[in-house]
């Protein structure tokens, strides 16, 4: 029996422990609803590698002075000041290329030779794809086996499926390069940091794309992204900060952390708060993409803080949970940030609310598959294929409102002149 | 094994209203100190309105749990349920195909699916004796490939506005209370026939007999094949339920139900469920379910970073059940 | 004539003390290797595929082998997965790309898996707790601490580590030449000595293990320390693999319900006291060639999803339909 209660005191002091831990930190969230840095910072603490509380509750104004901190340390492979700067000078450019086919333009490219892997057709394209495990994906996917069915000269796409898994997309990549099949290799990496090692490899094989999440490697052709999550981030938080009057409660709700498209696009929407009076921070949450999990989220905030004005989402596949939350609490509707998913867009005009839609388009599901081709006749493509990055506002809404797609599928597919649009997408 | 004799015997009424109140099951007292923290630092919460608004909130993991306290009782798990939580969501949003009157029948065929799953669980553990925790973590896989290969990987059309209310929609204009939800009435209904099926008939004494030992519940007659898969169909059908009102209160998700089935068996666990069977309350593994949930509100409410919530759950499941063991080791 | 010689070669099999999942290996690899000839590239039987299909069980493989040791005691571990990933984070934080620090990284790693090896079978044994809530319970604590500590990919190996993960041997890849050297000696722990027997003794029966003098609970807690060093050395080979550690790297992978699959297709019972690591790998081997298959066929990632379900069921099914006693 000693040794039982021995045991069990192991636990309560376990117990009390965590208690403490716990309470250190909710020290500084309760500070924080007073001040949006430390609400911040409370983040960036997770963010990084040592518990940094003391740092943050010393941090009360000087803002700037984060970037300096460790707290930057892990942040910096998330944060470059010359991408962010990159990403805001090229929101505002003109891109090049046909406007109506955003999928084939491209800003500030620098184009390179590929006469080294010209080839005769057909040709065998394959494809490692981290998974088709959301919405986002799901249609992307779609609109990229109807751009391989435009052109004849692909012959074989061969599609790996990681299913959200780092290890099993290694093995993926390495199988595919072993089976000596593929002419083109196109990589989708579920993570940045995981996935460099093995598209590393594939590079001394054959011609590497990588599109949607980046890789710590320059070794493929091209890579493939819209302008970026920066100017997605900044575009949210800039209409909040334009739009809202007096002090405004601001609820940011992420995904998850660790993908550098999310991270880029937290870390622009943190500057440009930090960098306004009117912008209290409540609170920043992760909700795991699961609708249940924001509603309950933000139904707790309101319950804690009143009233919040509006809402900053890094991706916006919950907002039609997180607007629902405000209507069960009988609130008003708060500024938005959502993404051109259906479900939203169609929410948005039904109740003529003030939002902002910047995106991540599907759409640049075509363009790897074009690039492929570019690759394999030998002409030039873009060391860096940088796509256009339109944002839907409350001016040109009604241009994207489709009421006969299915509510998770994406305004921005590029994909309405397609063969077997819509059915292949799931419309009507 | 006292337990064994005392249900065999049937105790009288008294008997065992005299053995409850030697034994308030620690669960209710740890439940109502809960909802006190979260009334003290939410006063909203003790307002009726509040705490029905949270009951909704909890409605869909407390049914579940009820469910899963079935199988839990005839000693296996059902790994299956956040899978037909999902299936239901996307399967639900397809039938309905965006016509609100398509919705009664959707709902049947829901129910019904519910009951065919639960019946191939029960076969694939009564009939080919594949354990319950394995075959229902296959199941877990099968469903969720199933719903999503049926749909394409995302949700096909809208849960309409009819099929949401259980989950969502409240019944405005009552007397003492202004909005009364959906959800706490079906939470009631199937709160009570659970309570009811598992503690007045005789069902349940068969399936604690089942779960405590089953060679000797075979031997006094049981029909311990049927009564195993009866567990199985109730938690699918509980599931199914639960992914209803879950649907109705988030909308079409492909999220939804994920990591439910391991919510629910700590939630039966912290209301004193003894896993591999043979013991079990269907109010206190409820109150377990709401519980948690209370604790996570509570958490919340602190302010606590989101990790710190799973630590803390993962502490006092583990208490709470070396709490229980330790108490009733004592006791022999 | 066929039903005489194969009842002959099912006894002669048993003899050999081949597990019988190796029938259901075979079936799998000769079936996958017909259907992508048929349907696939054809491609199954080339070196470097089947090179690349043993990597791929190297991860599930090493911490399979500790779990199958945890469930012969009749126990389960559910806190593996995050137990990987606490090894990958640890590991990578450590040694900040450091050639000079693998070492302290690797001995941190390990006395960490150890503890918390030793918790799990303290909580099971001492405090009675069930093992699948006691290491549901270590795994969300292990979770909860990772989440709070580490929200990225932190730190990095240096490159000499990575040859754990990407170097070879002559035309063998170290990792898995790791996969059988862990599988060689959890074998040779399990069938030849005497803690091995000590361990199906109380799996078998942990009444009758005690009443003939066994110290049940420290065989028990051995065991759940066994698994956590697996789950250690598993955690360094993701962490070789992917440069860095991230908490996601272990429940991502699933590696605790596929763990417990493996070991039950491998013939292991979850009621303890039966099994062991031969058949454990031959379940990881059936996992990795339907996946090396599913990816030569280009199946869809939900059908993949639904035959792996069926056919964990169909597989654990074919060798239990037949007991008479009560499964729950």
């Amino acid at each position: 029996m000693l040794n039982k209660k021995w045991l069990l005191t192991l636990i309560a002091i376990l117990a009390l422990l965590l208690t403490l831990v716990a309470c250190s930190s909710s020290d500084t969230s309760d500070e924080t609803t007073a001040d949006e840095t430390v609400a911040e910072e409370t983040t960036d603490d997770e963010t990084m590698a040592e518990d940094q509380s003391d740092d943050a509750a010393m941090e009360e104004e000087s803002s700037g002075s984060a970037m300096d901190s460790e707290a930057a340390m892990v942040a910096d492979e998330f944060f470059s000041q010359e991408q962010y700067d990159r990403s805001m000078r090229q929101m505002t450019m003109e891109a090049e290329g046909p406007a109506d086919q955003p999928w084939i333009q491209m800003l500030e490219p620098e184009m390179i030779d590929t006469s080294e892997y010209a080839k005769e057709g057909p040709y065998t394209f394959c494809f490692s794809n981290a998974g088709v495990n959301n919405p986002w994906r799901v249609v992307g996917y779609t609109t990229m086996l109807a751009e391989v069915d435009l052109h004849p000269e692909i012959e074989e796409f061969i599609h790996v499926d990681a299913e959200g898994s780092d290890e099993k997309q290694i093995s993926d990549i390495a199988d595919l390069v072993a089976g000596g099949n593929c002419d083109v290799l196109i990589v989708s990496p579920n993570t940045t940091a995981a996935l460099t090692p093995a598209v590393e490899q594939a590079c001394e094989e054959l011609p590497v794309l990588v599109f949607d999440r980046g890789v710590f490697t320059e070794c493929p052709v091209s890579f493939i992204q819209p302008i970026g999550g920066y100017a997605f981030g900044q575009a949210g938080a800039q209409y909040i900060i334009d739009n809202c009057e007096g002090d405004c409660n601001v609820l940011a709700l992420r995904i998850l952390p660790g993908v550098d498209v999310l991270e880029e696009r937290w870390a622009a929407a943190k500057i440009a708060f930090e960098g306004a009076d009117n912008i209290n921070v409540v609170g920043v949450e992760f909700g795991d993409g699961d609708n249940a999990k924001v509603k309950s989220i933000v139904t707790d905030y309101l319950d804690r803080f009143g009233h919040i004005d509006a809402v900053w989402m890094d991706a916006g596949a919950t907002a039609v949970a997180a607007l629902e939350a405000f209507e069960d609490a009988g609130a008003d509707y708060p500024i938005i940030v959502g993404e051109d998913q259906q479900d939203f867009l169609v929410k948005w005009q039904e109740n003529g609310l003030s939002g902002i839609s910047p995106t991540f388009p599907t759409f640049q599901w075509r363009t790897p598959i074009i690039a492929g081709l570019h690759v394999m006749n030998g002409e030039e493509v873009p060391a860096v294929w940088r796509l256009p990055q339109p944002t839907i506002t409350n001016e040109n809404l009604d241009t994207y409102v489709q009421p006969n797609m299915p509510p998770l599928h994406y305004a921005m597919c590029g994909c309405e002149d397609m063969p077997g649009f819509p059915e292949n997408w799931g419309g009507q | 094994m006292s337990e064994l004799t005392t249900t065999n015997n049937g105790p009288s009424t008294w008997q065992r209203f005299a053995a409850r109140a030697r034994s308030v099951n620690p669960i209710y007292v740890i439940m109502i100190l809960l909802l006190l923290g979260v009334g003290y630092l939410n006063p909203r919460f003790l307002e009726v309105n509040g705490f029905l608004a949270f009951l909704r909130r909890a409605a869909p993991i407390m049914i579940l749990t009820a469910g899963q306290l079935y199988v839990l009782v005839s000693g296996g798990f059902d790994l299956s349920v956040g899978s037909i939580v999902t299936l239901v969501v996307i399967g639900g949003a397809l039938m309905i195909d965006n016509d609100p009157a398509n919705t009664w029948w959707v709902i049947l065929v829901l129910l019904a699916g519910g009951v065919v799953v639960g019946l191939v669980n029960g076969f694939i553990v009564a009939y080919l004796k594949v354990p319950s925790l394995i075959a229902t973590l296959g199941m877990l896989l099968v469903l969720r490939g199933a719903g999503l290969y049926w749909s394409g990987g995302a949700p096909r059309g809208y849960l309409t506005d009819n099929f949401r209310i259980f989950g969502r929609g409240n019944i405005e204009n009552l007397p003492l209370v202004d909005k009364f939800p959906y959800a706490v009435i079906v939470l009631a209904i199937v709160g009570i026939l659970a309570t009811y099926l598992f503690h007045r008939m005789v069902y349940g004494r068969q399936l604690l007999a089942l779960g405590d030992n089953p060679r000797a519940a075979k031997l006094s007659g049981v029909r311990t094949n049927r009564v195993r898969i009866l567990a199985f169909v109730i938690s699918a059908v509980s599931a199914v339920i639960a992914g209803i009102l879950l649907g109705g209160f988030s909308g079409v998700n492909i999220e939804a139900g994920t990591g439910l089935e391991l919510q629910a068996i700590s939630a039966a666990v912290l209301g004193g469920a003894v896993l591999l069977g043979g013991s079990g309350s269907v109010p206190a593994a409820m109150a377990g379910a709401l519980a948690l949930e209370l604790l996570f509100a509570l958490l919340n409410l602190l302010g606590l970073p989101k990790p710190l919530r799973d630590a803390v759950q993962g502490l006092i499941i583990i208490s709470a059940v070396a709490y229980a063991a330790l108490g009733t080791r004592r006791s022999k | 004539m066929t039903t005489v010689s194969l009842s002959n070669m099912q006894q002669r099999i048993r003899a050999s003390q081949i597990p019988p999942v190796y029938a259901i290996l075979v079936v799998v690899f000769v079936g996958a290797i017909i259907i992508d000839a048929i349907f696939g590239r054809g491609q199954m039987l080339s070196g470097p595929i089947l090179t690349n299909m043993v990597v791929r069980s190297v991860a599930l493989g090493i911490v399979a082998v500790g779990q199958t040791y945890v469930m012969i005691g009749a126990s389960i571990d559910l806190s593996v997965a995050f137990m990987i990933s606490v090894t990958a984070v640890l590991a990578s934080f450590v040694m900040q790309g450091d050639p000079n620090k693998v070492l302290i990284a690797v001995v941190i790693v390990f006395l960490v898996g150890i503890l918390i090896g030793l918790v799990n079978g303290l909580i099971i044994t001492k405090l009675k707790v069930n093992p699948f809530i006691a290491t549901l319970g270590v795994g969300l604590l292990l979770k909860g601490f990772l989440n709070a500590s580490f929200t990225n990919f932190v730190g990095a190996v240096p490159a000499s580590f990575q040859t754990l993960g990407y170097g070879e041997i002559g035309p063998i890849p170290v990792s898995i030449l790791m996969l059988l050297g862990v599988a060689l000696i959890g074998g040779f722990i399990l069938q030849r000595t005497r803690y091995g027997a000590h361990l199906y003794g109380v799996g078998g029966s942990e009444e009758v293990a005690r009443l003939s003098g066994l110290r049940t609970d420290r065989v028990l807690i051995m065991a759940h320390i066994i698994c956590a060093i697996t789950a250690v050395i598993s955690g360094l080979f993701i962490v070789s693999r992917l440069r860095s550690g991230a908490p996601w790297v272990g429940p991502d992978g699933l590696y605790d319900l596929e763990s417990i699959a493996a070991v039950v297709v491998g013939g292991t019972a979850l009621s303890g006291g039966k099994g062991g690591v031969a058949g454990t790998i031959a379940g990881v081997l059936i996992f990795a060639i339907l996946d090396t298959m599913f990816n030569q066929i280009g199946m869809d990632a939900f059908l993949k999803q639904f035959l792996r379900g069926a056919i964990i069921i169909l597989a654990v099914a074919s060798y239990t339909y037949r007991y008479k006693g009560e499964v729950a």
